[in-house]
């Protein structure tokens, strides 16, 4: 009996707090949760605080915009959680963003990490999109809820594989991977590709993402005289492949695919870097529309610029927030058909989705490290439709 | 005995009731149930270990390898993968009943195919052999996606089914969903309580850890475990006993695989995603840990290991990302990027679990909840004056031996086995 | 995956040329195994000098290898930083240092760790070793972070061609120190004084010590020339590829320890052969074996060659190739 009173009392405190609370935060804003969810620690946590910085550019401009869906003023809130780029905690993160009852979800970095925890966010309906996972399987399984905002490998495969045997005219190939998700599924679309082009992959072998030894490789590849290696690994394993290749004497044309360019790689290979070809997704930062305004925001708010996925995650998350505020809604039931619909020039570039969430006309670059910096080659758009099975 | 039935009793209650009571509090909530499942798996597999380790004496570093197998098995044969693989006519849907037994089977077979050839081998060789099975192991499943593309390599199996039970055929076609007579992942009310998917899974895991440790028990009073318990402590001793040997050795190694087996193909079904990341060599040290740090040899010691080990790191984890922020605002003389390495809540844990590892070892290798015995074992030399006036020379000679210092006056006069 | 390319009009001059081709492969694939055998080699030695005189296997051995090279990286990056002009001076002063390092860390480790535990059941002293490898992984990334330090350009790398093959001057110089490095343990072993002690002690601690040898001091030692060499071996391994990681020590000690075991463990001469012949077969392994078995196994196998070559070795010598040396334990 005293302690029914005790929590009837409590409970009038409370109320009276909250709502005396409430009123002085002098905005009857309702907050809306958007959820990241990406590497915040481990090897990939520089990539993964750059995935949440763009998010977070991108909540602070709409909360400067004072935006309202329907009627009601909202504020933007970012729900932050940390995977550390393991499959495990990313499925245990996502059931966490699920509770905190986000409205929509930016991440995961990684495809090993997107994959699973994207069954998580189609059970409870809460669209996911990535702003960085490019492994095919993530829009292949049927979820109606989930984008990316670059494009995924298969597309970057070809066009590389297309860009290898006709633009750079080589016709005897090897082809190495680092036997990690990302890299087998990305090498593999380059064979095809490559034998698409009637190029001849001459060499098909493999290593571990751990290896920095591929003397046995490469020296397969020179006994076979292939005109160009390419290598589906991430800068630290490309930059001792370019120099055990000078040391070597294998004059072939390297090109990796991973995270480069970046700064760093002429540092780790010192001169065997001259020459090598890499790809990005997207379009370089100063070549998009708005990119360098954008890393002057990121610059002016964290002290670093632009990794490598920012603009896409703040593009992504404007998709969600435009998405919303046209629907008028942020039930992700009621916003999911204008998200789909999108239609809108983000700084990456066009955003639109095509019916499996991909994104339509992807761009990639092409550059050529010459001279001390990377170089644009190209940029390449627009073969993605075939975009059939894995 | 009715208040050892009567304890145990009240535990099982408890830990029946805990998922709710998380759920319930709101700063923990579904993900911390989540952990606790997974808490259950670790448990289950600490149990296997601790019989090759703990009763029988023998050093598996590779027992990852078999959680592996149970989980791939689970993952072929309850997912699209081999229809998509073109190796089979529709997406697998095999009964639940079928596929545990099968898995318990399939990893026990490793077992002892993996203790065959390594039968003759001291426990130095034996540590570092058995940790290149699970490597290999790994590695193969890693690679068997050519030439013909059995599990699907570093992209792993997705798409696992849950845990359901059904009347439907054992494939069926792409595109079709079986009609699920019941399935572990829905939800339903009980007594008025809200029981959701995660705590399903969780009652479900209990219910399997706690009749694996009836069997633990059973396995550990029983001839074949005292057989085990016998070859640990004097191999020689024990054949000339007239114990087989070999067949305990391999029969250890199949049992202790059986749990992970059957671990792993819960743990397919329960994340829904199998890869080979999955079943790395720090999870097998894990393992290892688990059973050591608890006790081994000691059924509550290994559960207690295994529930702290899995539990703490989600713990620490939320405290340093909790302090991190907090020491990056106030601590200005170091910079930021010394501090972010220094901070790293993984490396943090990883720090801490080494040390742990050091410090148990070092001053109470019997583990933390032992039993008397194995306490006795590790420390009677503590106590013994003997030991001490001879120098170490004695004891270090038994122990060399491989024997436990307790039986140090049986054996001082031979000096080699 | 034949090679199909443009190949000269088939005649004598052709197939010599060929056959030459193939043999120039063959022995680039064989020096680069050296290469990485000789670095093996030397972290082995470390495994089994421990192994042979107190029976342990030091797990943290390749954290320490580890520790060498990160530490020789930062050192040079600072000295460089300085001033200090490149060349093989500057490498020399700052492997030193680096050496001196290893050494204290090895010291600690045997006198704190060890020591203490040398009565102990076999498992607990490993798992110690399992737990102070995991400290020194992690401490190291704090201190010089998680990715990959590049190795400072001190020594100008160019090719030079041996028998046919690519080697970098760098590689070949490797080979050789490690030959000097090898004698000079075979003539401290088997021609010192101190050499004798370690032998002594290996073969029976208890009467070592009744023969008036300080079991401590020479274990001490022993753990400090695995240090030494250690990190010489970290060194090489890191000017190798250019660079150097916190995760390096793990894959590379269990691997130097599968060649020592491989070998013959407590058996210097069996670490040496074994270090070289595991670098031969990794090579060989990863260049030829998807020919061999037709795409089956490939160059994705590379790591756990080793394994299975020890598991196959152990099935059928268990005391390895040749031969054990240590005193007659259960």
């Amino acid at each position: 009996m005293r302690f029914q009173a005790f929590g009837l009392k409590f409970l009038m405190a409370a109320l009276a707090v909250g709502v005396t609370a409430g009123t002085a935060a002098a905005d009857d804003a309702e907050v809306i949760k958007i959820g990241f969810a990406g590497p915040l620690t481990g090897p990939s946590a520089h990539q993964g605080q750059d995935v949440e910085h763009g998010v977070s550019i991108a909540i602070d401009e709409a909360n400067e915009q004072k935006l309202k869906i329907g009627t009601t003023p909202v504020r933007f809130k970012l729900v932050s959680e940390d995977d550390a780029g393991d499959p495990r905690t990313g499925t245990s993160v996502a059931q966490r963003l699920v509770d905190a009852g986000v409205a929509v979800v930016i991440g995961h970095y990684n495809s090993g990490t997107s994959i699973p925890a994207s069954k998580i966010y189609a059970d409870a309906g809460i669209p996911q999109i990535s702003p960085s996972a490019t492994n095919p399987m993530l829009t292949n399984q049927g979820i109606g809820s989930v984008f990316r905002v670059v494009n995924d490998d298969a597309t970057l495969g070809r066009y590389a594989g297309d860009y290898i045997v006709d633009k750079l005219g080589a016709k005897r190939v090897a082809v190495i991977d680092d036997r990690t998700a990302y890299g087998q599924g990305l090498a593999d679309e380059v064979v095809k590709a490559v034998k698409a082009a009637k190029g001849d992959v001459v060499v098909r072998e493999y290593t571990n993402d751990k290896a920095t030894d591929f003397n046995a490789i490469l020296t397969t590849a020179k006994a076979k005289n292939v005109d160009l290696v390419f290598f589906a690994a991430l800068d630290y394993q490309a930059a001792p492949m370019a120099k055990q290749m000078k040391n070597l004497g294998l004059t072939a044309k390297f090109m990796n695919i991973g995270n480069l360019p970046n700064d760093d790689f002429q540092k780790m290979a010192g001169s065997a870097a001259e020459g090598v070809y890499a790809w990005n997704y997207g379009m370089p930062l100063q070549d998009m529309p708005r990119g360098a305004a954008f890393e002057q925001k990121l610059k002016a708010k964290f002290g670093t610029g632009v990794v490598q996925s920012s603009p896409f995650a703040y593009d992504a998350t404007w998709a969600a927030i435009s998405a919303m505020v046209k629907a008028q809604s942020a039930e992700p039931a009621k916003y999911l058909p204008a998200l789909k619909a999108s239609s809108y020039d983000g700084v990456t570039g066009a955003i639109a989705f095509d019916d499996k969430g991909n994104l339509k006309n992807a761009a990639a670059t092409v550059f050529q490290f010459q001279g001390g910096k990377w170089n644009t080659l190209s940029i390449e758009r627009g073969k993605q439709q075939q975009n059939a099975g894995l | 005995m009715n208040n050892t039935y009567l304890k145990f009793g009240l535990l099982i209650l408890a830990f029946i009731a805990l998922p709710f009571i998380v759920n319930a509090v709101p700063y923990l909530g579904p993900s911390w149930v989540r952990i606790l499942g997974f808490a259950m798996l670790y448990v289950l597999l600490a149990l296997g270990l601790n019989i090759v380790i703990g009763y029988a004496g023998l050093l598996d570093m590779g027992y990852i390898g078999f959680y592996a197998v149970g989980a791939y098995l689970y993952a072929l044969l309850s997912s699209p993968h081999l229809s998509m693989a073109g190796l089979a006519a529709g997406v697998m849907n095999w009964p639940i009943w079928l596929i545990i037994p099968m898995a318990a089977a399939l990893a026990g077979l490793c077992g002892v195919l993996l203790g065959a050839p390594v039968l003759k081998l001291r426990g130095d060789y034996l540590a570092i052999v058995t940790l290149g099975f699970g490597e290999i192991i790994r590695i193969f499943m890693n690679n068997l996606d050519q030439p013909v593309n059995v599990t699907n390599g570093p992209q792993g199996i997705s798409s696992i089914a849950p845990i359901h039970i059904d009347a439907g055929a054992w494939s069926y076609a792409a595109g079709e969903a079986p009609h699920a007579l019941f399935s572990l992942h829905s939800k339903w009310s009980l007594f008025g309580l809200q029981v959701t998917p995660v705590i399903n899974y969780y009652l479900f895991f209990l219910l399997i850890v706690i009749f694996a440790i009836v069997m633990s028990k059973r396995l550990e009073n029983s001839r074949i475990g005292r057989a085990w318990m016998a070859l640990r402590e004097d191999e020689v001793a024990a054949e000339a006993m007239g114990l087989n040997k070999r067949n305990i050795k391999l029969l250890a190694f199949g049992m202790g695989a059986t749990f992970g087996g059957v671990s792993g193909s819960l743990f397919a079904s329960y994340q829904g995603f199998v890869s080979p990341e999955s079943f790395t060599l720090m999870e097998s040290i894990m393992v290892l840990a688990m059973v050591v740090l608890g006790g081994m040899g000691s059924i509550r010691g290994v559960v207690l290991g295994a529930l702290v080990l899995s539990v703490m790191p989600e713990l620490f984890r939320d405290l340093v990302n909790w302090v991190q922020p907090v020491i990056m605002d106030n601590v200005t003389f170091i910079s930021r990027d010394v501090l972010r390495n220094i901070l790293d809540a993984s490396t943090l844990r990883m720090l801490a679990f080494g040390i742990a590892l050091v410090l148990v070892m070092r001053f109470r290798p019997e583990g933390l909840w032992p039993s008397g015995r194995r306490r006795a074992e590790l420390h009677d030399k503590d106590d013994d004056p003997e030991a001490k006036t001879l120098g170490s020379s004695a004891s270090a000679e038994a122990s060399k031996a491989g024997r436990s210092t307790s039986t140090v006056h049986f054996h001082r006069g031979e000096a080699k086995a | 995956m034949v090679p199909v390319g443009v190949l000269p009009a088939r005649d004598a001059l052709y197939e010599e040329t060929l056959v030459e081709a193939q043999l120039n492969v063959l022995m680039q694939q064989i020096l680069n195994g050296l290469v990485l055998g000789s670095i093996y080699a030397l972290v082995a030695l470390g495994y089994t000098m421990v192994y042979g005189i107190i029976g342990l296997i030091n797990f943290a051995h390749g954290e320490v290898v580890m520790v060498g090279a990160m530490v020789t990286i930062s050192v040079l990056t600072m000295l460089m930083g300085f001033g200090m002009s490149a060349g093989v001076l500057t490498l020399l002063f700052a492997l030193m240092i680096a050496c001196v390092i290893c050494m204290l860390l090895a010291q600690g480790m045997e006198k704190f760790a060890y020591r203490p535990l040398r009565k102990a059941p076999r498992l607990t002293p490993l798992i110690l070793a399992i737990g102070i490898s995991i400290i020194l992984q992690n401490a190291a990334m704090m201190i010089w972070g998680r990715g990959y330090k590049t190795f400072p350009e001190v020594i100008e790398i160019h090719p030079v061609n041996f028998l046919g093959a690519t080697l970098t001057n760098v590689q070949l110089s490797i080979m050789v120190i490690s030959v000097v490095i090898m004698f000079g343990l075979w003539v401290l072993v088997d021609k010192t004084k101190l050499g004798k002690a370690m032998r002594a002690t290996a073969q029976n601690q208890e009467v070592a010590g009744l023969m008036g040898i300080n079991i401590n001091r020479i274990i001490s030692a022993t753990f400090l020339i695995g240090a030494a060499l250690g990190s010489i071996a970290g060194v090489m391994r890191a000017i190798n590829y250019g660079q150097a990681d916190a995760y390096m020590g793990l894959l590379l000690g269990l691997k130097a320890f599968s060649a020592a075991v491989l070998g013959g463990i407590g058996n210097l001469f069996g670490a040496m052969a074994g270090g070289i012949l595991l670098g031969l077969i990794e090579s060989l392994a990863a260049g030829y074996m998807g020919q061999v078995t037709d795409g089956f196994l490939g160059s994705n196998y590379q790591d756990i060659f080793a394994f299975m070559v020890l598991v196959l070795v152990l099935l059928v010598r268990p005391n390895g190739l040749m031969g054990e040396r240590m005193a007659d334990r259960a």
